[in-house]
């Protein structure tokens, strides 16, 4: 009998501490500590470094303080911290080096900064989320690139006043000019449209400086997320950072080095046609190539890692005698970067941006997610210093989660992280087929993370309830094939993507009046009624599944959308956040416009009675949708 | 008395004979065709860029440069095959070809496609385009529309929020100040860029196939092209052909000008005096007061150029090259020369020093 008793009373404690665990866990990401926008705010994040002409000075942007913080680049002491724009994104001096200029992501605007008195001494409006920018030799054009409307803007560099804008690949972000200074180069982080389920196509927009017009388009193919380039100094050897998912095979093969390519791509003359060289090797992979810097006398090419946390180093004369030697493509050969990787140099968390001293001895590296700058021995391949910007000395739980949303060290071999599709914590553009639902079954729109919070279930299908469960065993058993987070992690992790704020819409008005357009395109979404006066069932209005301030009311239901590939039409109403941004559309992303989702996908009125509206309303709810 | 007439007659036959006729431009045509390197001979549109020539043809859009053709097709993502018209956003160097299966825009050699299901488009036979600033004007066979490339809104125009009783538009003509478009049916719509009102011009009389009124008003209500040029308007019908300066109409018939046809497929001003008149006739010059035509004669196909004064008398010159069909659809300017679309090939027209 007692140990009957003894057996009832362990089993309940076991029952009440699993209870008491159960609850700590979901109280903790129910009720985080600090967990807001103002604890991400105390860090420096340094995303890009720059050194003054005469190498006398750092200037390292701050994206999370939103300041450019200049240090004495002997001492590392700080000189002035200056504050810009909302979340900036790239910054570059100007021709003759007295301006500083900063693209500021979040407010759309360009700081301009005397480098002598250091004081932001303008601020211009430029494009949608401007990501990068570059003066020319002339000091009469500013060019801008811009992440959301996807060109660039070409200014009055005295001004500020636009001249022009010039489309480039989708989600511009990153421009660099050639040594010359006759061309940049424009780079874009989300792939051009093209048909469903076909290899992603980006590019390199090539714009003429002088003119200040696109003369060509370097294609890209098969890649989907570019970042940094650089030129040799001769101008003979450019070389670009890049992502090269595998996303039209299923998910299923990490541990063949299945998810993604890391890569490069090299051109110019002494390359002669493009060619794409991997970065990875097995065990040691390359993940998220961000920053390129080619060492003057051309005999090595740095990349920084962000997902895999160091720098690798490639020797520039073996990697031309490899690419000379052997046909390419070798983008899938995990062994072809052991003939020109010569070192992975370990740095800080999610390196990013790097630059090299004049005299090629000394490489500076942006660790973001430590607040650190890396300043490399080239002849050594070693860190010499770290330098510490001043921030908080203890990490928040949303700086950890973050640390483990961008880090590759959870998944097989290191391959990947959660910032690998979700690029700067957002979406990659792609359509994937994933594991658990079966080879070539259900394939998958991904999706945009801002905003997330409070919109469980999770999947397309909504077969996850809650973040933990999506981020946790999901990702671990389908992604990361490898060791599970610890509890810990795994809260953090929930808790910085829960964080995640949409960024501002470009489409609303300030105030947060609507546009004419706007305001029909509100009433079509809310009608109750057809065009023909016939009531429109309650469950088939867009205002019913779309509901709430995220545009979801979190129900599955089947809106006739089915595909052949899929296991089942009940979805979960997708929400609108942003919705503007994250083409394709869809679960499967086949609709490659907010258009096609009615025109080509809604035969039977079963996703909203839509069918009755002419063209002008249709685009009238497109403009309003746009707002969301 | 019989003398005195002779010697009239004689007088008269030999002012004819001696007096000049008006100096118009002359050209020697080079002609384009599959047979060196077009993609198809029928050419609707064509379109000077600098030193490239953009020709939009049945069979896709071809460029012209450094001496030689390439062809863009749907394979490089072209909306179709049939490019009906051509426009140059001359800040951005980006061309918009308007197509019968949606507009295309090239930039840098890349080709985006809007169609009437993967955009705002308003319908995928696109007519005519026209590049202003940031706003792309567009004429469909469903309406008129823009899009705004700042913030890639699409804004429609037809019969519920313009005069517009028809909703075929066939051409379009954007400047800073005023927007025309020529709608099938419909007259003349214009869009004034600072109010954001919309006017219309009709043919008075109202009759389709006489003239009543000369000069009282637009020529005719089908209207297949539209010019705005230093605040003149010139417009063409399949009925005639119109000068509008904002107060007073000019109308041009075969009866009264150097029209060779009242069938106008398309019309551009140089200025507020001269204009090319595309007809199924011919390609006709006015210079303001006289008028020349160039074409392979309707009889024998002979290279002809006439020239008609003031006067109304015409002369004929001698000339050893024709555009490449009379049928013509669209003018373009390099310079001095003219490259010319044709029903059978592209015309360059290389002005002669005379």
């Amino acid at each position: 009998m007692s140990q009957r008793i003894r057996t009832w009373c362990g089993a309940g404690l076991a029952v009440m501490a699993a209870a008491l665990l159960t609850f700590a866990f979901w109280f903790a990401i129910n009720h985080p500590v600090r967990a807001d926008e103002s604890d991400m705010q105390d860090y420096a994040s340094p995303l890009e470094v720059l050194l003054s002409p005469d190498g006398a000075r750092i200037y390292a942007l701050c994206q999370q303080s939103e300041e450019v913080r200049v240090l004495d680049a002997a001492s590392f002491a700080v000189i002035k911290n200056i504050a810009v724009g909302r979340v900036p994104r790239g910054f570059s001096l100007s021709a003759s080096g007295d301006r500083l200029f900063v693209t500021n992501s979040w407010d759309d605007t360009l700081s301009v900064i005397d480098t002598g008195t250091l004081a932001v001494i303008a601020t211009w409006p430029v494009g949608a989320e401007p990501s990068s920018v570059v003066e020319d030799r002339a000091g009469k054009r500013l060019f801008v690139a811009n992440r959301i409307s996807s060109n660039v803007v070409v200014l009055d560099a005295q001004t500020g006043v636009e001249e022009k804008r010039l489309i480039a690949g989708r989600g511009a972000s990153y421009l660099t000019p050639s040594p010359d200074g006759s061309r940049l180069y424009a780079t874009h982080i989300f792939p051009n449209p093209s048909p469903h389920r076909t290899a992603p196509e980006s590019e390199i927009t090539v714009i003429d400086t002088a003119r200040a017009v696109v003369v060509d388009r370097m294609p890209l193919h098969a890649i989907a997320g570019v970042f940094h380039l650089a030129f040799s100094p001769d101008g003979r050897l450019g070389a670009v950072a890049e992502y090269h998912p595998k996303n039209l095979v299923p998910l299923a093969h990490l541990e063949h080095g299945g998810a993604f390519a890391d890569t490069l791509t090299l051109f110019g003359a002494d390359v002669g046609k493009m060619v794409e060289v991997p970065l990875d090797e097995l065990e040691r992979y390359a993940s998220q190539p961000f920053g390129v810097a080619i060492a003057p006398d051309k005999s090595r090419i740095y990349v920084t890692c962000g997902g895999s946390e160091m720098v690798t180093v490639v020797d520039v004369p073996r990697l031309l005698r490899f690419i000379h030697t052997h046909p390419s493509p070798y983008t899938q050969d995990l062994s072809a970067s052991s003939n020109y990787v010569v070192t992975r140099i370990a740095v800080g968390h999610n390196p990013r941006g790097l630059t090299l001293s004049r005299d090629g001895r000394k490489l500076f590296v942006a660790n973001r997610l430590d607040d650190t700058i890396s300043v490399i021995d080239t002849r050594t391949n070693r860190v010499a210093s770290t330098i510490a910007l001043a921030g908080p000395k203890t990490l928040s739980v949303l700086r950890k989660g973050e640390q483990a949303f961008y880090t590759a060290r959870f998944s097989f071999q290191g391959q990947i992280g959660c910032a690998t599709c979700h690029i700067d914590s957002t979406f990659d553009g792609l359509t994937w087929d994933l594991e658990p639902d079966g080879f070539g079954r259900d394939i998958v729109d991904n999706k945009m993370l801002e905003g997330v919070k409070g919109t469980e279930p999770y999947k397309w299908n909504g077969g996850n309830p809650n973040l933990p469960t999506e981020c946790g065993p999901r990702t671990e058993k389908y992604f990361w094939r490898s060791e599970n987070y610890d509890d810990r992690t795994l809260t953090d992790l929930v808790l910085y993507v829960r964080g995640l704020a949409p960024r501002p819409n470009r489409w609303r008005l300030p105030g947060g009046e609507l546009t004419p357009a706007q305001e029909r395109g509100k009433a079509l979404f809310e009608r109750s009624q057809d065009k023909f006066g016939k009531p429109i069932p309650e469950s088939n209005r867009c205002s019913y599944c779309h509901s709430g301030p995220k545009g979801t009311n979190q129900k599955i239901s089947d809106v006739g959308t089915r595909k052949p590939t899929d296991n089942s039409g009940l979805l979960k109403a997708a929400p609108l956040t942003s919705i503007a941004l994250t083409a394709p559309y869809l679960h499967d992303g086949s609709a490659r416009s907010l258009e096609e989702i009615w025109t080509l996908y809604n035969p039977d009125d079963k996703h909203g009675r839509t069918n009755d509206l002419t063209k002008d309303e249709l685009n009238d709810l497109i403009e309003y949708l746009r707002t969301r | 008395m019989k003398k005195i007439c002779m010697i009239v007659m004689f007088l008269a036959a030999g002012m004819l004979a001696f007096a000049a006729p008006p100096k118009m431009p002359r050209y020697r045509f080079e002609n384009f065709t599959t047979s060196n390197g077009l993609p198809d001979n029928h050419v609707y549109s064509v379109l000077v860029d600098g030193e490239r020539i953009w020709a939009g043809t049945e069979n896709g859009l071809a460029v012209y440069e450094n001496h030689a053709w390439k062809t863009y097709t749907t394979k490089d993502d072209l909306a179709h095959r049939a490019v009906l018209s051509l426009a140059l956003d001359k800040r951005t160097g980006d061309v918009w070809a308007g197509t019968m299966g949606g507009l295309s825009r090239i930039s840098g050699g890349r080709i985006d496609s809007f169609t009437q299901l993967n955009s705002g488009l308003s319908n995928d036979v696109v007519y005519g385009v026209s590049v202003e600033g940031e706003n792309v004007w567009v004429a469909t066979a469903a309406g008129a529309c823009r899009l705004d490339l700042h913030t890639d809104q699409w804004t429609l125009y037809n019969e519920r929020n313009t005069p517009m009783i028809e909703i075929w538009v066939y051409g379009v003509s954007a400047t800073p100040t005023k927007v025309y478009y020529a709608v099938w049916g419909s007259g003349i719509l214009e869009y004034d860029q600072k109010t954001g009102r919309w006017d219309k011009y009709e043919d008075p009389d109202g009759e389709t196939e006489m003239v009543l009124f000369k000069d009282q008003g637009l020529i005719h209500e089908i209207t297949t092209s539209v010019s705005y040029v230093d605040d003149i308007l010139w417009a063409a019908t399949y009925f005639g052909d119109s000068r509008y300066d904002g107060r007073y109409w000019h109308n041009f018939l075969t009866k009264d000008s150097g029209l060779p046809s009242n069938f106008t497929n398309f019309i551009k001003g140089v200025d507020a005096q001269r204009a090319w008149f595309c007809t199924d006739k011919g390609l006709a010059y006015y210079d303001g007061v006289n008028w020349a035509v160039y074409r392979p004669s309707l009889k024998d196909g002979k290279p002809e150029m006439t020239v008609r004064d003031a006067d109304g008398n015409v002369t004929p010159v001698a000339v050893t090259t024709a555009p490449a069909h009379n049928y013509i659809l669209g003018i373009d300017f390099q310079g001095d020369d003219i490259w010319v679309a044709t029903a059978k090939g592209l015309s360059h027209g290389i002005r002669q020093q005379q």
